[in-house]
């Protein structure tokens, strides 16, 4: 499905090794070098200057319906950082004897050249408040590994994990997705030599408002999948997608892979206003897919001139940030 | 008031409920959860979707009736409104059914409110730090946005190249409409341009904005203020000037509506929300197409002038180009059109100076008023009926004024 832009010059093998980590827990259950304690939240709510009282004052705890004072739910990551020394000495091969950690899971993605790093992400449930004397371990697995991406850093890939942490009973508190951009970083001086197809945008493009009615379909789109969303019960496709089929009724809905094939059904070429995500004249086309829906997108690869309704037009990728990838589309080769 | 009493009384009833869940967390978007609820009242009183035609909801609800209507399949709406004012609505939104229904507006009328409250935005926690809005409408341009198509002209500008390549339309057709608007905007000294005619050599060489609207295509952008004061026809009668009586009042939206982008019909060269305007404007008003004797249509931008002749049965579909070329719009010609100069020419007020001008017809005393009908008006020079619109490619309205008889 990758588009030629975004080709990866690793092997097979190279994606297997890393598909292997998908799953694996490579940070095993570990405890926070200190329980939960007063001193720790006192540091914590200064640096970050939380006014509430809940935290140091038990009297206004209590009279918030809670037993005592409670740590800073977002405090939870805290609890289990390795310090100062251990971090700065890199990654430890935490995993002995049990298979490849997380020392095995960076060491392969520098072999693949992505040596920086940078966080992306990190979302919070949270299941209790911790009090004072509350022990909480950390055990991360990983959940997906992106395929690569072209971003404004560098090419890089997305690594997410999945870190639980549990009390000394081994009772779950929180639960933290972590994302961060694995990248290889742009020379700073010379020219890349075969990543310059396209300029660079001047700025991001507009973001898309998602919901529980359209993020499947920009998710697809991250994995450079087209899909289309299917009527589970009458099969009948719709796009823009929507909760309920206008067909039947249903609610029960599924997701078909577009074969990537189209024709251009109308087009537009802006030329003003302009906005700095884009480079203008920008040719925006209404695509009608082999499978009948239609989709707005823009055609890439083409002049203005040579675009014509009719013209038979194939799926490409565009990845326009670390978050959003959007299908585009360029002239089917061979068809004229 | 009517000697026939209220007519609102007895008119109407609630004749079916249904709800979804009731819960802290439904897991499920705003519009689920008004779908949802809406089909369950449908079927709660025996209907199915396909029979409803009319939707109140509050101002605040984040799910648009064009959302609820084409994930439903109710297919055409002929009545849509809200009721501002948070939980004041309530009881609101039912008296705007019953008065709808009363006065044949619609036939069956879904009143709905659906929102996640509890997990989603609460109203409790005040309006400090509101999260990203992921409402449909919000979520509708997710669509458009990411791939830069944002502006109307734009929006607009996909229409106008498939009706081109369909109908064999140029930019010359779309450009005769700007000048017939500019042409009467010139007279008028009320108009931005007036004594500013354009020449279609003018418009072909006016920059593009989005290929194949050219500058001269699109409105101006304009502040300003337009009122008009409604009266019953009986007191107007009384009133200093002659009554420019509704013949005729419509809305409509079409079936799978959207915001200026309803590109997912079978056909996209045509405007059916409007064409189910001026249907009902005619069955209202017992007139037919031949009985309007000027026509103030909404112009935003020139091209989707053209298929509302098409779709208000003014010319055959795909044949408006002719009937441009052949000069009906002009003060001499078979249908008038912006003689005030349109949104092009006078001014951009979202169509309400255009209603405006269409009194100024009957009344007779527009700056370009054409011969009267067969049945003068009291001066001798007003029109029988004039037909305005409202804005193509939304859920639009239409009007018929006419003299008094």
């Amino acid at each position: 499905m990758s588009g030629p832009n975004h080709g990866s010059n690793h092997s097979g093998d190279y994606e297997e090794r890393l598909a292997a980590f998908v799953g694996v827990e490579v940070v095993p259950p570990k405890p926070g070098q200190d329980p939960v304690n007063v001193p720790m939240i006192r540091h914590w709510v200064e640096a970050m200057g939380d006014q509430n009282p809940i935290y140091l004052d038990a009297e206004a705890a209590r009279a918030t319906g809670r037993d005592g004072i409670v740590a800073p739910a977002s405090m939870v990551q805290a609890w289990t950082m390795r310090g100062y020394a251990a971090t700065a000495a890199g990654p430890a091969p935490v995993n002995p004897g049990r298979g490849p950690g997380m020392a095995e899971l960076i060491a392969l993605l520098d072999e693949g050249g992505y040596t920086s790093v940078v966080a992306t992400d990190s979302e919070f449930e949270f299941h209790r408040e911790l009090v004072v004397g509350d022990h909480v371990s950390a055990r991360e697995v990983v959940e997906s590994i992106s395929p690569e991406k072209t971003t404004a850093l560098g090419v890089g890939r997305f690594v997410t994990t999945m870190r639980t942490y549990t009390d000394a009973g081994g009772e779950v508190v929180a639960v933290q997705r972590w994302r961060t951009l694995r990248f290889r970083p742009k020379p700073k001086t010379e020219p890349q030599p075969e990543a310059a197809q396209e300029p660079e945008p001047k700025a991001p493009r507009p973001r898309p408002a998602i919901n529980r009615d359209n993020e499947f379909w920009f998710a697809a789109a991250r994995d450079h999948r087209l899909v289309i969303q299917r009527c589970a019960s009458c099969q009948v496709l719709r796009h823009p997608p929507g909760p309920c089929c206008a067909h039947c009724g249903s609610f029960d809905w599924d997701t078909v892979e577009a074969s990537g094939r189209g024709h251009v059904y109308s087009f537009v070429v802006n030329h003003h206003p302009r906005h700095p995500a884009f480079e203008y004249p920008l040719i925006v086309a209404v695509v009608e897919l082999a499978e009948g829906t239609r989709l707005i997108t823009n055609l890439v690869g083409v002049t203005p001139e040579e675009v014509e309704i009719g013209m038979p037009v194939v799926l490409d990728w565009l990845d326009a940030d670390p978050d959003l990838s959007l299908p585009v589309f360029r002239l089917r080769e061979g068809s004229n | 008031m009517s000697s026939r009493g209220n007519p609102l009384s007895g008119a109407a009833a609630i004749a079916g409920i249904g709800a979804t869940e009731f819960s802290k967390d439904s897991g499920r978007s705003e519009l689920h959860l008004a779908c949802e609820a809406v089909l369950a009242a449908i079927a709660d009183a025996g209907l199915t979707p396909s029979d409803v035609d009319g939707m109140v909801t509050f101002t605040a609800d984040t799910n648009a009736e064009i959302h609820v209507a084409r994930n439903t399949g109710m297919g055409e709406l002929t009545f849509f409104s809200r009721i501002p004012h948070g939980g004041g609505a309530a009881c609101g939104t039912i008296q705007q059914a019953a008065m709808a229904v009363a006065t044949g507006a619609a036939e069956v009328v879904v009143c709905y409110r659906a929102f996640n409250e509890r997990s989603g935005v609460r109203y409790g926690l005040g309006q400090a730090g509101r999260p990203l809005e992921t409402g449909a409408d919000s979520a509708a341009y997710a669509w458009l946005n990411p791939f830069g198509l944002s502006t109307p002209a734009q929006w607009v500008a996909m229409f106008a190249r498939r009706y081109m390549h369909e109908y064999g339309a140029t930019s010359e057709d779309f450009g005769r409409v700007a000048v017939v608007d500019r042409r009467h905007a010139a007279n008028n000294p009320a108009a931005w341009f007036y004594q500013r005619p354009i020449t279609l050599e003018d418009h072909q060489a006016s920059r593009w904005i989005a290929e194949p609207l050219h500058l001269l295509d699109c409105c101006q952008e304009t502040d300003g203020g337009q009122a008009l004061v409604v009266v019953s026809a009986e007191r107007a009668r009384d009133l200093p000037h002659p009554p420019a009586v509704i013949l005729g009042a419509a809305q409509g939206t079409g079936d799978d509506q959207h915001m200026m982008t309803s590109y997912y019909r079978p056909v996209i060269t045509g405007i059916p929300e409007m064409g189910l305007v001026g249907r009902q404007l005619y069955t209202q008003s017992g007139l037919r197409p031949g009985d309007v004797d000027a026509a103030i249509l909404y112009d935003h931008f020139t091209p989707l002038v053209l298929p509302q002749l098409e779709e208000l049965g003014f010319c055959g579909v795909g044949e408006a180009r002719d009937f441009v070329a052949d000069g009906n719009l002009e003060i001499g010609g078979r249908l008038p059109l912006n003689t005030h100069g349109g949104q092009l020419g006078e001014a951009y007020l979202h169509g309400m100076n255009g209603i405006a001008e269409a009194v100024r017809l009957v009344r007779g005393t527009s700056v370009n008023q054409p011969a009267g009908g067969e049945g003068k008006g009291p001066d001798g020079r007003g029109v029988n009926n004039v037909i305005v619109t409202a804005g193509t490619g939304v859920p639009t309205s239409g009007l018929l004024l006419g003299r008094d008889m």
